[in-house]
């Protein structure tokens, strides 16, 4: 065990901030998107990095880590159906023009 | 059927058939006046049966019929009502029964039964006639028949219901009821046309000037019954109550009896048309004829006199025979200045049945004189053939204008007016039944000798006032009799003698069967009446026929009242002053052709004394002042609503107040900024929804960043 747990916590807040970067700063909804995957990875890494670093017997943090596959696998799908949807209707992708729940 | 439950059901007839008219059969003109005519003549032989059993009573002022029944609870005791028939209410049944049923009966031909319906005629207004084609295809003018006519024999049967109730009385709270239904039906026949005005002022004026007697007269029944604890006659009128009644003193001076008595008699006054309440009676005349003969000539004037008969020993309380109690004085000034005063008036009259309103008000006062005076057999006497032969000369002018208004129908000329004596004129030849019954009826009033009944019951209330030195009471009624024959000879002559005036009368028709045969069997009445009660000591005649009414209307007094000693004076006085008038009647009017050679149309008497006038001014102004002015004017419209006004004034006010300082401001300003509050709060975090996600996550993540902050550095 020659990497220690601070690493990988450090690699995922990285991985996160990125993430909520994208989220925050791109325009493009695809972008976002991408974001979203980034910071549900950053904590995958957490979750798997505290069971590896825990009780190895109890293997709930991958457990927890495959849920958080399927769901965001469920959201990308769900996301990019309603990315294309809102395209084929408004002909953009940016999110500061899809503003049709201003008051 | 035992007499007393006879009595009980002579009125009955009339009042079904009243309320059977009323509710079922208005518009069948021929069941209507058959269930009237039955109904009258029901109780017509109802009558008849109990005044036969009553003359096979010996001694029948002490062997009456009566019966009462339990009426109202009076404390421990009950008040009872009752039927009785003495001798003097079988009297007066007998010319009640006879006059209602021919009246009845006259009153289908007068109201045109059997002719078409009029061209334009309305309810309300006195039929105008019908436009028919004879069997030439020619158009004739005929009579129309009356458009209510179910309603007047219903009005009718309701009278007459009311006249056999006051008859047939025991007590004088039904009497009075029954004198009220009669005042009722007498405002309600008056005003039978009332589409015309005068027939309705007619209809007010009577109803109150007679509503006026009644007031006195309920202030009568219950001073008697406050003094004696009962209304029936036959109680009142024993000799401990009449003694205590008699020396109890009531006010100015009266005992209690004679103050009962002069309240009672102001009934009379009102109900009978005696000055200074006679102003109703000749405007009465507006209603149909048969109601001016059965109403206001033969029943409830009549009913009157009747009821002052029946409380003649409360007048004559104290009466020992010589000089008049107060009360009498009372009685005897008001009838006699009534009898003459009124027979000035009718001298000057035109109208055909006016004269007989004055001269029926002249005979009611020569009843009252007589009641004064104390002779009372005499008042009763000439009240029965006074109805009569009243009824008679009313029915005779009813079939009179019957007959000008087909003259009128005849010549087209509406403006005539058929009543006025001076468009008639030798109508003797066209309806010679009409005049021969005026004729007896016309002698009978004017006291035409020995032959008529006026002639007998007008000399004994003579011999009476002559009898007992009553100077001023016999000479007064004495020229007041010359008057009267001199009127009455005036109208026979204008109306049926010499040639005809006008066109109309040249046109003039006899009236059918169903008017002429109840005027002959009057005018029997009329003369045959009078045998009944000739005086025994008349010369010739006296004895021939027992004194039969004297001895039997007597009997209802508890002393039986002496025949007044004949005297010759009296007797030659009737006879001069019949004659003497009648035939001054005649010259008189023989060649007279207008009312302008009249020579008696002065405007005084023309007028009445004015007396209509007078009271308007004296009256009828203030009240209507008192109303108009005052009360609505003043104490309404002024004070009543100005007290309102005042109240609305003041509330509007506080309501101005309280909007202007606390509404707007307070409860509106406080509603106003809790919705502009909301308003503008709203705008102010408008800006915040902008619609754009990422700005939506950076404002939660910074807020969630600083209550982390805040959460890690306060803990």
């Amino acid at each position: 065990m020659s990497i220690p747990l601070s690493w990988f916590l450090v690699l995922a807040a990285a991985l996160f901030s990125i993430g909520l970067f994208g989220v925050l700063a791109r325009k493009n909804a695809v972008a976002i998107l991408l974001g979203i995957e980034l910071m549900l990875n950053a904590v995958n890494i957490n979750l798997v990095a505290f069971w590896r670093y825990g009780n190895i017997a109890e293997i709930s943090g991958q457990v927890f880590a495959v849920i958080v596959f399927a769901v965001a696998a469920a959201e990308v799908a769900v996301g990019l159906a309603l990315i294309i949807s809102v395209y084929r209707r408004r002909n953009t992708v940016v999110a500061n023009d899809l503003d049709l729940m201003k008051w | 059927m035992a007499t007393e439950t006879l009595t009980w059901l002579l009125p009955l007839p009339p009042l079904l058939a009243f309320f059977f008219i009323i509710l079922f059969t208005n518009k069948r003109k021929a069941l209507s006046h058959s269930l009237a005519v039955g109904a009258a003549a029901l109780s017509w032989l109802g009558s008849m049966v109990v005044f036969v059993r009553a003359l096979g009573v010996e001694e029948f002022g002490h062997e009456v019929f009566e019966s009462v029944v339990d009426w109202l609870p009076t404390g421990d005791k009950f008040f009872q009502v009752g039927v009785l028939i003495d001798p003097l209410s079988a009297a007066a049944l007998f010319f009640v029964a006879w006059t209602v049923l021919m009246i009845f009966v006259y009153s289908i031909g007068y109201h045109n039964f059997g002719q078409p319906k009029g061209d334009h005629d309305v309810p309300g207004l006195p039929p105008h006639g019908a436009t028919v084609l004879d069997g030439k295809g020619k158009k004739k003018h005929v009579l129309s028949i009356e458009p209510m006519y179910s309603r007047f024999f219903a009005f009718i049967g309701l009278f007459a219901f009311g006249m056999y109730t006051l008859v047939v009385s025991n007590n004088l709270l039904t009497l009075f009821v029954g004198w009220e239904i009669m005042g009722l039906c007498s405002y309600l026949l008056i005003g039978f046309w009332y589409g015309k005005p005068s027939a309705r002022n007619a209809a007010v004026k009577a109803f109150i000037t007679t509503r006026i007697g009644d007031v006195f007269m309920l202030l009568g029944i219950a001073f008697l019954y406050s003094a004696t604890g009962t209304l029936s006659f036959r109680e009142i009128f024993t000799e401990e109550t009449m003694h205590v009644l008699a020396t109890t003193p009531a006010f100015f001076g009266l005992s209690a009896a004679g103050m009962i008595g002069l309240l009672l008699f102001i009934g009379t006054v009102g109900k009978s048309a005696q000055w200074p309440l006679h102003v109703w009676l000749p405007d009465a005349m507006e209603g149909p004829t048969p109601v001016s003969a059965m109403i206001h000539a033969a029943t409830m004037v009549s009913a009157g006199v009747y009821a002052s008969l029946r409380m003649f020993p409360l007048l004559t309380a104290d009466f020992t025979g010589h000089g008049l109690t107060p009360a009498m004085s009372v009685v005897a000034f008001i009838g006699a200045f009534t009898a003459i005063f009124a027979a000035t008036i009718a001298v000057a009259q035109n109208d055909i049945k006016r004269v007989l309103a004055y001269s029926t008000i002249s005979q009611l006062g020569f009843m009252i004189a007589a009641l004064g005076i104390g002779a009372y057999v005499a008042a009763a006497f000439h009240l029965v053939t006074h109805a009569f032969f009243k009824a008679l000369l009313f029915l005779g002018s009813g079939s009179v204008i019957h007959g000008m208004e087909h003259g009128v129908l005849h010549t087209g000329n509406h403006r005539l007016d058929p009543q006025d004596m001076f468009n008639m004129g030798g109508l003797r030849r066209k309806m010679p039944v009409t005049f021969w019954t005026f004729l007896i009826g016309g002698f009978a009033l004017s006291g035409f000798p020995l032959v008529t009944a006026g002639f007998w019951s007008k000399d004994e209330i003579l011999a009476d006032a002559f009898g007992h030195g009553h100077w001023a009471v016999f000479i007064t009624l004495a020229v007041a009799a010359f008057l009267t024959a001199f009127y009455t000879m005036r109208q026979i002559t204008l109306t049926f003698l010499g040639k005809p005036r006008t066109k109309e009368a040249e046109h003039a028709h006899e009236t059918p069967l169903t008017m002429t045969v109840p005027l002959v069997v009057l005018a029997v009445f009329a003369v045959g009446y009078g045998w009944v009660g000739i005086p025994e000591h008349f010369p010739l005649l006296g004895g021939l026929i027992p004194n039969w009414f004297h001895e039997f209307v007597g009997g209802t007094l508890l002393e039986r009242p002496e025949a007044v000693a004949f005297s010759i004076w009296p007797l030659l006085t009737s006879l001069g002053v019949a004659l003497g008038g009648l035939g001054l009647g005649y010259l008189a009017y023989r060649n007279v052709q207008s009312a302008a050679q009249d020579k008696l149309q002065i405007p005084f008497l023309k007028n009445k004394y004015y007396f209509d006038e007078a009271y308007n001014f004296l009256f009828v102004r203030p009240a209507a002042w008192f109303s108009e002015v005052f009360v609505s004017k003043w104490i309404d419209k002024g004070l009543i609503d100005g007290i309102l006004h005042a109240f609305g004034w003041i509330a509007g006010k506080l309501g101005f107040i309280f909007r202007t300082y606390f509404d707007a401001p307070v409860v509106n300003g406080f509603g106003d900024l809790v919705g502009e509050g909301t308003k503008k709060a709203g705008s102010a975090i408008r800006p915040l929804q902008a619609g754009r996600v990422q700005y939506y996550m950076v404002v939660s993540l910074s807020v969630a960043l600083v209550v982390a902050v805040l959460y890690f550095v306060l803990a």
